[in-house]
């Protein structure tokens, strides 16, 4: 579990978080929602330490990570995978040795064929076998996801970061991605943190939903619940969104929960 | 200025905390020693040759007076290709093509998040990325310089001969009159503090870039010339001090 307590960033006098206090849980997919230019990428670069917050603690299951030893802020950082927007696939590898990058950098004790084998396990994982030999430059933009997501969990990632992980994919591609994510996070019990806009998204993995508007926390629950919520700017959020209209639609028609309402019944309508 | 000053040291600091594993360290420099030094040759050796032959014929070109041997030449030559022309010449040049890869590199990788997922990761980006740039360039400079002065040497050879501005005979005994070693101790060590300027300010300005393609320019033609700068000063320090 991470819990962020009370965190808060300025640049050049503009606070950009405004004290923000939140935890995202072990197994789950917790999604960072909002708006641009609410904050969800700053908070995001805290929580990772690309970014040093002015104010506020950020813990990995229990332990401190801002402001602590560099050696224990290595060891929590060595736990963590992250998807990048643009995939940061280094671009001077094959799809192979980005994979195997982490491993060769982080576990030294590794032989050659055990990397060899897990790289071939978390491609296979992710649907892309027989693209190892391939250059990042030579595959599309949903691979380049796929091989990100097998490059933050090839050396066993306890936490999982994606920054806007459907940014410039087509919306099939998207919830393939998105699949990918949720399956991967029950599957190997990881605490998962996604920063998005996308409403499909929070309908189709978010297992808890915080919301941020100019930098502050204004709502968090579940998917279930998010139809229902009556903060106003989360609902001029999400019902800007003809989709999320027509499922909710679904939703009241159905009195099934929005489980009932699924992508297709709303495209139906 | 001061500012910036300090960011490059902090910078340089911040290579030299949490290094990288010894044998990665070391990999990394060999593959850097490949593209700072081995793709490097071909432009050093055509501009060192013809640096060389243009300086034999100017010098031919000046030295009128009959009683000054043609010899001279030769050894004007020698002196003018080590203590100047090959080390400050070649690192100049090496500032424009090396100094501008390494910006570049960085700063794609940077605005590419390359940069921010080595972070993630738990590497320590600067020492990955830059130190092994930076012991590249101190290790190959020197060798290309070398080459260059070599190169530079033949180069007023086959110009003087084919000219006629001089024999093979005159030059050959002016390139071995008054021969100091110490010269080349002197070039080896501008050519050293010249690779450590231009790539640690070409890190320094890659590394750091901010925005997109157009930064990522601009920050390569800055690195080549605060680089070529440094290079200009740096040549008159080691000058005064070392002479």
């Amino acid at each position: 579990m991470i819990e962020v307590h009370n965190v808060q960033k300025s640049f050049d006098g503009n606070q950009v978080l405004k004290g923000i206090t939140c935890r995202f849980e072990t197994g789950k997919c917790n999604l960072l929602l909002g708006g641009s230019g609410t904050g969800k990428s700053v908070l995001l670069q805290c929580i990772v330490g690309l970014m040093k917050p002015d104010l506020g603690s950020i813990t990995f299951d229990g332990t401190v990570f801002t402001n602590n030893k560099v050696n224990i802020r290595q060891e929590i950082r060595r736990k963590i995978g992250m998807l990048f927007q643009g995939s940061a696939l280094f671009d001077s590898m094959t799809v192979h040795e980005n994979v195997e990058f982490p491993l060769k950098m982080l576990t030294p004790d590794m032989t050659r064929e055990e990397r060899r084998d897990r790289v071939e396990f978390c491609l296979k994982r992710v649907g892309l076998e027989n693209a190892g030999t391939k250059m990042p430059s030579e595959i599309s933009g949903g691979m380049k996801k796929r091989v990100g997501i097998a490059r933050a969990i090839a050396p066993n990632c306890t936490y999982l970061f994606c920054d806007e992980p459907n940014s410039g994919l087509d919306p099939l591609t998207s919830i393939k991605i998105d699949e990918l994510i949720y399956e991967i996070t029950h599957e190997y019990n990881i605490t998962t943190v996604v920063v998005t806009h996308d409403m499909n998204s929070v309908i189709e993995i978010g297992d808890h939903i915080i919301f941020l508007y100019k930098g502050q926390k204004l709502w968090d629950g579940n998917k279930d619940e998010i139809l229902n919520a009556q903060v106003p700017e989360l609902k001029e959020f999400i019902f800007s969104s003809s989709l999320v209209r027509a499922a909710k639609k679904v939703d009241d028609e159905t009195e099934g929960g929005l489980a009932a309402a699924t992508t297709d019944e709303a495209i139906n309508i | 200025m001061v500012k910036s000053f300090g960011e490059f040291l902090l910078f340089l600091q911040s290579m030299l905390t949490r290094k990288e594993r010894a044998v990665v360290l070391w990999q990394r420099t060999l593959d850097e020693c490949v593209i700072i030094g081995i793709n490097s040759i071909f432009i050093v050796a055509i501009v060192s040759a013809f640096i060389g032959a243009v300086t034999c014929v100017q010098i031919a070109y000046n030295l009128t007076n009959p009683l000054i041997p043609k010899s001279t030449i030769g050894y004007m030559v020698r002196e003018m290709t080590i203590l100047e022309l090959a080390p400050t010449i070649t690192s100049i040049v090496l500032a424009g093509k090396v100094g501008s890869s390494i910006a570049g590199g960085l700063g794609t990788m940077r605005i590419t998040e390359q940069v921010s997922a080595l972070e993630v990761m738990g590497i320590n980006s600067a020492s990955y990325l830059v130190l092994p740039r930076i012991l590249a360039s101190m290790l190959m400079f020197p060798l290309l310089v070398i080459l260059a002065m070599a190169l530079s040497i033949i180069g007023g050879y086959l110009a003087g001969s084919l000219t006629g501005a001089l024999s093979a005979q005159e030059y050959i005994e002016g390139i071995r009159t008054d021969f100091i070693p110490y010269n080349i101790v002197f070039a080896l060590i501008k050519s050293v503090v010249f690779a450590f300027l231009v790539s640690a300010i070409s890190s320094f300005k890659g590394f750091y870039t901010q925005g997109g393609a157009l930064e990522v320019g601009a920050a390569s033609t800055t690195a080549v010339n605060n680089s070529i700068i440094a290079i200009l000063v740096a040549d008159f320090a080691l000058a005064a001090l070392l002479l």
